[in-house]
């Protein structure tokens, strides 16, 4: 009785899929409305990312960079949602989804900043409705939900959208807040990228759940397993998703399956201890590029000699946001104290005053 | 002016908020149309209405969160901890996340959010709620900690809490809500956060307190005053930061001192104003600064509160000790 409807729960999140490995359109009814320049646009991206991630892992082995997650195989999956949304839609990034916040208008060169520890990495542009990537995983999801009702209840036609992994949605916090936003009906998207390891332990270890969208069940929200390999897809069902949540139809979960085909992060971490050579294969043939590239090349839209031009200006904006980070003014305690509080309470005060004469001797 | 009690004046504040700035909003368990398990949030949400004071799914991490995201998108969140035992559910939100928002964005984001909790012993309240776990707020950068002790100052308080652009957790001790009436404006006010208040001036000793243990420190000086010892009874008000300018003249003007909690000796926030007027006013002492305080134990079971908590006479017993050492 039991083993039946857990069944029938997992039928209903199938993964859907728009374009297969060969670059072939398998569901011609859900392709999605976009035109030549939008399409080779997002192939653009996912090109730029791919070049951004190498140098990212290279500048960081340099010690030119700090904290760093690689993202190369998860490019269809960041690209393609964040390729969904309006410019006044929030972000509430994750610490891997640094793409996603860049696109949306973060300078390169201040996310080499947080990358590098330095004040300058949060000090986002005015308009930039982008929260700085969020180290505790889970905490960005309930926030959502807050950002979702503020924006709701101001009546703007916005969503909030925020990302975790397969290991995030194990977290208290990543139920608690697809539940609060089920309540309050609010336009939030929660995206949960499972690329199928929580650092060294696999997806199979996090829960007995088949999928991670059926997840949303709980929370009573639409969930949607999506092909996260699959540009297309992934941007067709965060756009259903926004458009959705705008229409007063609430929040989804959306569960991307992809791939890092990097490290977890670069503080250390060797994938060789828990993936298998044969498991790394098999996603390589899924990559998303090589996808992408097929559907575009058979529609003229995309030539090696584009590519190679938008490689070289991803090489040449990365030296020269590599520089303008370097050039960044040198923090000082000070700099730290000034912006703990809008009005500094006396204990800062007196400690500002010391620190004051101490870095201007 | 009209009597209040403290949750009367509570309520008064956030009605008083809730009209002048239609950014502030309310919310948390049962906070809405059932007005608060204590009756603070009584009638709010029948006069400014649902969108603006409302209830919450049970789940303290999430109305952490919910605030944080109204916080970031103009909205002044006033919200609530149902019990600040319960603290622990959220305090990534608090503690982890709304105290560090303006710091970690450079400046450019803010979170200006009111946390408000009961707490408190005295009451005989089952496990987990009336734990005084303060001094985890105060140990954390980017919070302020508010503590009012009369129906006067949690009124000002309040309202300068919710005015505040950075976050603020506001105690609000269970046994202080309807022990007592006092006078209290009907029209709005403000107390400055981080300044102490003299309850009571004298010569003798200071003591430094907040919260219930303010009634059982002006008791101590009433019959302390009977052996002829006049006691000056700082209200801390404010726990962090604190009124060290206060604190440090009425030492320098006694020389002798005792800071009185009702947390655990481990706990609280009495240490630091010790070390504070270690290092401040050494010269002025006669004696060492002496403490009084719960022991280190878990919170008592509520049969045993009255043994357990520090009361006038653990004061008066620490004031002779300092007076006579």
């Amino acid at each position: 009785m039991s083993t039946k409807t857990l069944e029938q729960v997992e039928e209903k999140f199938e993964t859907f899929q728009i374009l297969n490995e060969e670059g072939e359109i398998v569901n011609e009814s859900a392709m999605p409305d976009l035109s030549d320049e939008e399409l080779q646009e997002l192939m653009t991206r996912m090109v730029y990312t791919r070049i951004w991630d190498q140098r990212a892992i290279s500048l960081n082995r340099q010690g030119r960079l700090g904290f760093y997650a690689p993202v190369a195989g998860q490019e269809a999956s960041m690209l393609g949602s964040q390729f969904a949304l309006d410019k006044e839609d929030w972000i509430l990034p994750g610490y891997r989804d640094i793409p996603q916040i860049v696109y949306h208008g973060l300078p390169l060169h201040q996310a080499f900043l947080w990358s590098r520890g330095h004040i300058g990495g949060g000090k986002f542009p005015e308009g930039l409705n982008v929260a700085v990537p969020q180290i505790i995983i889970g905490a960005q999801i309930v926030q959502t939900a807050g950002v979702a009702l503020g924006l709701k209840r101001k009546g703007n036609k916005n969503i909030a959208i925020t990302y975790t992994g397969d290991g995030g949605s194990s977290q208290g916090d990543f139920y608690e807040g697809m539940n609060f936003a089920g309540a309050y009906n609010v336009p939030a998207v929660f995206i949960v990228q499972n690329n199928r390891f929580a650092i060294s332990v696999p997806v199979e270890k996090q829960t007995a759940a088949k999928t991670i969208a059926q997840k949303a069940t709980a929370a009573g929200i639409e969930g949607i397993q999506v092909d996260g390999m699959d540009v297309l897809a992934v941007y067709a069902v965060t756009k259903e998703a926004r458009d959705r949540a705008l229409n007063g139809d609430g929040p989804t979960l959306i569960e991307t399956l992809t791939y890092r085909y990097g490290p977890h992060t670069m503080a250390g971490d060797d994938p060789t201890r828990y993936r298998t050579s044969d498991l790394d294969d098999e996603w390589t043939k899924k990559d998303p590029l090589v996808r992408f590239r097929k559907f575009l090349e058979a529609k003229k839209l995309w030539t090696e000699e584009k590519e190679n031009e938008i490689v070289e200006k991803a090489k040449e904006d990365i030296k020269a946001a590599i520089k303008e980070a370097d050039s960044a003014p040198k923090q000082k305690v000070t700099d730290l104290i000034g912006v703990m509080f809008d009005e500094l309470p006396a204990n800062l005060r007196e400690q500002m005053e010391e620190f004051t004469a101490k870095e201007s001797k | 002016m009209a009597q209040m009690t403290m949750i009367q004046a509570i309520t008064d504040a956030m009605r008083n908020e809730l009209k002048t700035n239609e950014d502030v909003l309310v919310f948390g368990e049962d906070v809405g149309q059932n007005g608060g398990v204590f009756r603070a949030t009584e009638g709010l949400q029948k006069e400014f209405g649902e969108d603006r004071v409302f209830d919450t799914p049970l789940a303290e991490s999430g109305i952490g969160g919910l605030a944080i995201g109204l916080g970031l998108t103009g909205f002044r969140p006033v919200m609530e901890i149902q019990f600040f035992g319960f603290l622990f559910e959220v305090m990534d939100s608090v503690a982890g996340q709304m105290s560090r928002w303006r710091y970690r964005s450079g400046g450019t984001q803010t979170t200006p959010i009111t946390v408000r909790a009961p707490f408190g012993g005295g009451v005989k309240t089952p496990e987990m709620h009336a734990d005084s776990l303060e001094g985890l707020m105060a140990q954390t950068p980017g919070l302020k900690v508010v503590i009012p002790s009369t129906p006067y100052d949690a009124k000002g308080l309040l309202i300068s809490s919710i005015r505040d652009n950075d976050p603020v957790v506001f105690l609000e001790h269970m046994k202080l809500y309807r022990s007592f009436r006092a006078e209290v404006p009907e029209e709005e006010y403000t107390i400055e956060l981080g300044k102490a208040d003299i309850k009571r001036e004298g010569n003798d000793v200071t003591i430094v307190t907040y919260g219930a243990m303010v009634h059982a420190s002006l008791k101590a000086a009433e019959e302390l005053e009977k052996d002829g010892i006049d006691v000056e009874v700082i209200d801390l008000m404010t726990v962090s930061p604190l009124d060290v300018d206060t604190i440090v003249a009425s030492v320098e003007k006694t020389n002798r001192a005792i800071v009185v909690q009702e947390a655990q000796k481990q706990a609280g926030i009495a240490a630091n104003v010790v070390a504070e007027i270690t290092e401040r006013a050494i010269l002025s002492l006669e004696a060492p600064v002496l403490r009084v305080t719960a022991p280190d134990t878990i919170y008592p079971f509520a049969s045993m509160e009255d043994s357990w908590l520090p009361d006038h006479k653990d004061i008066v017993a620490t004031v002779n000790k300092v007076v006579n050492f």
